[in-house]
């Protein structure tokens, strides 16, 4: 097992190589979900606004 | 008109594709995961150490399909940039605009994981032979494309206009790909051939392959993430976004309910 | 010539656009100035000897000259833009490419060429040796245009836009790193008693597909930016 994290020596750059590439991948992975809250937060406010004009009688 | 022509106009309807691409993408992340898990295993377990290179040949297995991946995605969106151009068609354009960030992510992996290989077998952190300067200079071309798209207020302009920069661009992908023959490099020829044999042992074959297939799902997945958002935001004011935003926001009032209570 | 033709309508482009230059000629100073500013500042960071300087010597003249060239980019269209001529060309019912080659050739004999004038004397600022001097104008000679061309294209797709400085140097760099290494690869064979012809075909055969190419992609850039 201790073989297996050693890596023959080049643990310093094998590790950190696998974690480079399944941070940046989660990264990218989740971005889209937090962007997608973020506009349809922006779109529920701008609809509430706009019905909250309307109800008021203001023209839209 | 005959059932594909139908199924095709179906497919390019927004609220059709983002139906379709909320269960697509989430079986591609699904199945990608575990191929690259199985991949993994068999490159970071099975695999035995390379004669030269000892267990630092590991990186290989993500530096390789990362490096297909960028040109993969840089290909993709050329072509639906293409389309987006020529046709008009929203759902290129959105494609095309949604895999410049993968493609940059993938890009950048391969260049960081690549710089880390390259520091214990040549013994420098960075060389500016013909293969990585065309990489690095990729990765500047899909910034530059992700910088112009957002530099632009009308996201169908900016979609047009980042998209023909990623056409002008398209010159270096056969330059990154050929660099190794072209010129003396320091970067290793190619090793994997399409068609006949490769020059690679089976064993350290199948799990590269492997990881190829799980970090194109990958790919795919995030896609069809990103395409979903961006056809939310283009079509904002139509009724179908509406509807999705108002489902999202009873679900959240909902979700915040069962935490209070 | 026939008033209405292309050729009149071409004629007068180029009229038009030295006229205005010539009103502004103090501006077409600062490419050069930029230039002799860059190529100054080497040998103060990296000590005046006249050996570790002739080594760099042509590839800081290319690069200086590189960048006194982008900085310039920024007004090929901006003047055009903020009065609305540029709208009025892109109508016009010429071909918006040869109208716009045109401006582009302008453009070019008017920042680039002062700064292949002054390429000799930058060299021998950065004590640039003898033989390599003439191999560097022909490179500038050849590649200038090239960068112009490239340039217009990506200021095309930028215009308008009001903080576009860091954005265009970001999209026009990709297009410039093949110019850069070639020219200044040339320059470098030179100074090693290297054969460089085979730099400097490359670099005619990039101009010519760009003299054909460039002004067709710069319209299409245009016509979307301003769409």
């Amino acid at each position: 097992m201790v073989d297996f994290f050693a890596m023959g020596g080049y643990a310093g750059y094998v590790w950190p190589s696998y974690a480079v590439f399944f941070i940046v991948l989660a990264i990218d992975a989740v971005a889209p979900r937090l962007r997608r809250q973020r506009v349809l937060k922006e779109l529920r406010g701008r609809l509430q606004r706009r019905t909250s004009r309307e109800s008021h009688g203001a023209p839209t | 008109m005959n059932a594909l022509t139908l199924w095709f106009h179906k497919i390019g309807s927004p609220p059709m594709f983002y139906r379709i691409a909320g269960a697509l993408g989430a079986w591609c992340y699904g199945v990608g995961l575990l191929l690259g898990l199985l991949g993994l295993y068999g490159g970071l377990v099975l695999a035995p150490p390379d004669y030269q290179q000892g267990d630092a040949f590991r990186i290989i297995f993500i530096h390789v399909p990362c490096a297909w991946m960028g040109l993969f995605a840089y290909f993709f969106m050329a072509a639906n940039a293409f389309i987006a151009l020529v046709w008009r068609i929203k759902l290129s354009e959105v494609l095309a605009m949604a895999s410049a960030p993968v493609g940059a992510a993938f890009t950048f992996i391969t260049l960081v994981t690549g710089s880390l290989w390259g520091k214990p077998m040549w013994g420098a952190w960075w060389t500016w032979d013909a293969r990585l300067t065309s990489e690095l200079v990729l990765l500047f071309i899909y910034l530059g494309i992700i910088g112009l798209y957002n530099a632009i207020e009308d996201r169908r302009q900016a979609a047009r206009a980042a998209g023909f920069l990623a056409l002008v661009g398209v010159v270096n992908i056969p330059i990154v790909h050929y660099s190794v023959n072209w010129w003396n490099t320091l970067h290793q020829g190619s090793t994997v051939r399409l068609m006949g044999p490769s020059k690679i042992d089976a064993a350290m074959l199948w799990p590269l392959l492997l990881m190829a297939l799980a970090t194109h799902l990958w790919f795919f997945g995030s896609l069809l993430a990103r395409t979903r958002v961006g056809l939310l935001e283009l079509d904002g004011g139509k009724e179908w976004v509406r509807a999705i935003a108002l489902a999202d926001g009873a679900a959240a009032l909902a979700d915040g309910a069962k935490h209070h209570g | 010539m026939t008033p209405g033709s292309t050729a009149s309508a071409c004629a007068a482009l180029i009229r038009r656009d030295l006229t205005l230059v010539w009103r502004r000629r103090g501006d077409a100073l600062n490419p050069i100035l930029f230039a002799l500013i860059v190529v100054a500042l080497f040998p103060l960071a990296l000590g005046p000897e006249p050996e570790n300087l002739r080594r760099i010597a042509a590839g800081v003249v290319f690069v200086a000259i590189l960048l006194a060239g982008l900085l310039a980019l920024d007004t090929l269209f901006r003047g055009d833009y903020e009065d609305g001529s540029l709208e009025q060309l892109v109508l016009s019912p010429h071909s918006l490419s040869l109208l716009l080659a045109c401006k582009i050739a302008v453009h070019w004999l008017t920042t680039a060429l002062p700064l292949i004038v002054i390429a000799p004397l930058l060299g021998e600022l950065l004590h640039l040796a003898e033989p390599v001097r003439w191999v560097l104008v022909l490179a500038l000679l050849l590649a200038t245009p090239l960068l112009s061309l490239l340039g217009a294209v990506c200021v095309a797709l930028t215009v308008g836009m009001h903080r576009s400085g860091m954005l265009l140097a970001l999209l026009v760099l990709p297009l410039y790193v093949p110019v850069l290494i070639f020219g200044a690869g040339a320059c470098n064979a030179a100074q090693a008693a290297l054969p460089y012809l085979a730099p400097l075909l490359w670099l005619g055969a990039a101009l010519v597909l760009a003299l054909v190419l460039a002004p067709l992609a710069c319209a299409a850039a245009l016509r979307i930016s301003l769409s």
